[in-house]
């Protein structure tokens, strides 16, 4: 069995990194589908429904990442995790905006 | 083999099996269980899981209700940690293959992963290997693991390694078992550094985190004149710190021999050298080195030792041990010094931003006199067993000083009136350790009996260092030069007065200090019962001829770092012997 598996690469966009909230999201969004999901860079790949080894990846804010997947719905949970690193996690705009409010 | 580099605070060596200590002080040991137990242990693993998670939940219940959905994610994150299925992997990995107990496996597999955190470079993910640890503490707590009171219960020797002590639980350690200690934390100039030094304790503290590094039992050397920590020494290291150990037990036969002779330069000038103490007992060890007497009695550690504040009767007892003990020689008790670093059980000012320019020492005293009033009226009654004198910490204005003053005329009274026993014509000191009092020593000088200088106040202050912060650690040395022309001042107005004037700070225990300190004029030392008899050897080898030289040339220098080179060098030439090799 020699399937190709489906790979892609993501850059982290929101400010803070890959921290805790974001990665809770991403465990949530791995989880949610059965292939196997590896993310990680420079041949250091980690599993993606784990959030303590997403964590210790220690992605900042320009991090550009892999996703690789491997099942049944490979296509589609790349599809859906890039879509959470495009969107920012839905905090791009609130953290900046809440860092100028305690700015001024 | 691994060296970590610290400041050395109390000399001397230790080397024994490590006891780690984590910040809340409990301590998780290498635990195996039997290959049929292993499916219960690993029940009893979920069953932890199982009741952390409803605590995690209910937390996030009640934060998100309180501060929004966005705090309360704080625990969702917590939660998916705890559910994490590479962590439940690796536990179960350890207590069905290695058969690890639960909570050594739970111990060891989530401080990695707090270690792997803390090493990242953003301090953003860096800053969650608290949730990790939160994580660990919680599920060891299921588990029963903690050990309530780890000092308490020792029963073979250990080095201790921790985050922080404190001054009090440094001052609790049990010293038949524990050797010598080491922290994460601290400063050269911090509490707990003296009562190491009173302890006679080696120590180093200001390492950085490491505690991760060291599971418990791994042999661990603490080298306390240097700085250093070896964990895992290879056998050539570990020779050649056995080898000073004889080497330090064999100067310290020779240093006893000189117990009865007196601290006398060799050309005949004779200097008062006294002890400081922070407990009691400690006079029999002043007494054994042939300390002219006490030269700083620290009482607040009556304070800190106990859980209960110390009664008028507790203050009494105390100080009429030591001064029964000291038989007639001169005991100079200091007033509370509480506050900054040294608090005692119940709070007595809020959190402050700069506890070291807050509400401390003598300040806190004037405040609190349901604390100060005791003491003085102990101090006072107990002068009637032999020469006690009475010193006030920090005086920072004459305002302070009279105040002071007043209450002690004051509780006399009060002590005649009850028809109490007591001396009310007792000698009066300040300590002069705030750039002020020097500034304006010449009005002090006028209204006390003597003076003693807190070299290590007066540095921190001179400075402007923060003496038990590590990161400005190196900054604060009392031989920086401009400390240094503080105490000549010092010097000049107490000779003008003549009044005496003695240096009770951590400089006066170092030799080559010692000896420039006689050479700017000082003839009364208070150094650490440990340091009597480096000290006495160092005054018995030298002539003031050769220490007024040592003066005259450290006085052209320009920094700590080339007075110490300099103090060191001639140390080298005219006291070999207390040059640690």
């Amino acid at each position: 069995m020699n399937k190709k598996v489906p790979t892609r690469t993501v850059t982290v966009r929101n400010p803070q990194g890959l921290h805790a909230r974001p990665a809770d999201l991403l465990v949530r969004m791995a989880s949610s589908f059965q292939s196997t999901i590896s993310i990680g860079r420079d041949g250091e790949m980690v599993d993606c429904k784990s959030i303590l080894s997403l964590l210790t990846l220690g992605a900042a804010q320009g991090t550009v990442l892999t996703i690789s997947a491997d099942g049944s719905d490979a296509e589609d949970a790349i599809d859906a995790i890039t879509d959470l690193f495009e969107s920012g996690f839905d905090e791009t705009n609130e953290v900046s905006g809440a860092e100028s409010a305690v700015d001024s | 083999m691994v060296e970590l580099q610290g400041i050395p605070v109390s000399p001397g060596v230790a080397i024994g099996p490590a006891l780690v200590l984590d910040a809340d002080g409990y301590r998780i040991s290498r635990t195996l269980i039997a290959a049929d137990k292993v499916d219960e242990e690993y029940a009893r693993l979920l069953g932890a899981v199982d009741a952390v998670a409803k605590r995690i939940e209910a937390n996030r219940l009640e934060t998100a209700a309180v501060a929004g959905d966005e705090t309360g994610d704080i625990f969702a994150a917590q939660l998916q940690m705890l559910n994490d299925p590479r962590l439940h992997g690796e536990l179960r990995r350890r207590i069905t293959k290695e058969l690890h107990a639960a909570d050594y496996a739970v111990n060891r597999v989530l401080r990695n992963y707090a270690l792997a955190l803390r090493r990242l470079e953003n301090p953003m993910l860096a800053e969650r290997a608290e949730d990790v640890t939160d994580i660990e503490k919680q599920l060891l707590q299921q588990l029963g693991a903690f050990t309530e009171q780890p000092l308490a219960d020792l029963t073979e020797p250990v080095v201790l390694i921790s985050h922080n002590l404190t001054p009090s639980e440094t001052a609790n350690l049990d010293r038949r078992y524990v050797q010598g200690f080491c922290t994460e934390v601290g400063g050269s100039g911090g509490h707990t550094a003296i009562v190491a030094k009173g302890l006679e304790l080696p120590a180093v503290v200001g390492v950085g985190t490491f505690l991760d590094s060291v599971p418990n039992g791994t042999r661990v050397i603490v080298d306390g004149d240097r700085g250093k920590i070896i964990v895992n020494p290879d056998e050539t290291t570990l020779a050649s710190y056995q080898q000073r150990i004889e080497q330090s037990q064999t100067l310290s036969a020779q240093l006893a021999e000189l117990r009865d002779l007196p601290a006398e330069t060799a050309d005949g000038t004779r200097i008062r050298l006294s002890a400081n103490i922070e407990f009691p007992h400690e006079s029999g060890s002043c007494l054994e080195r042939g300390a002219d007497g006490v030269g700083l009695y620290r009482t607040e550690f009556l304070y800190l030792a106990s859980t209960e504040e110390p009664s008028e009767e507790d203050h009494y007892e105390a100080y009429s041990q030591v001064v029964n003990k000291m038989n007639g020689r001169p005991v100079i008790i200091r007033t509370l010094d509480l506050g900054a670093d040294k608090m005692g059980h119940r709070p007595l000012a809020e959190q402050e931003y700069n506890p070291f320019l807050g509400l401390r020492s003598i300040r806190l005293s004037l405040r609190n006199l349901d604390i100060f009033r005791p003491q003085l009226r102990a101090i006072l009654r107990a002068a009637t067993h032999g020469d006690i004198r009475v010193m006030f910490p920090l005086i920072t204005t004459l305002g302070e000083l009279r105040q002071a003053k007043m209450l002690l005329t004051v509780v006399a009274r009060d002590l005649k009136e009850e028809g109490i026993p007591h001396r009310a014509d007792i000698p009066v000191g300040m300590m002069v350790e705030v750039p002020a009092a020097v500034v304006m020593l010449e009005k002090f000088v006028q209204e006390v009996d003597f003076l003693s200088i807190g070299t290590n106040d007066l540095a921190q202050y001179t400075l402007a260092v923060d003496r038990s912060n590590e990161y400005v650690a190196d900054l604060y040395q009392s031989s920086d030069p401009a400390v240094l022309r503080l105490i000549q001042r010092c010097v000049e107005v107490a000779d003008d007065w003549g009044r005496p004037l003695a240096v009770c700070g951590e400089m006066s225990s170092i030799p080559g200090r010692a000896l420039l300190l006689l050479g700017l004029g000082v003839r009364n030392l208070s150094v650490p019962p440990l340091a009597l008899s480096r000290i006495k050897k160092a005054i018995r080898s030298v002539s003031m001829d050769e220490c007024r030289q040592i003066a005259d040339r450290v006085m052209t220098l320009d920094s700590a770092r080339d007075v110490d080179v300099f103090l060191l060098d001639r140390l080298g030439v005219l006291v070999p012997e207390l040059i640690v090799t």
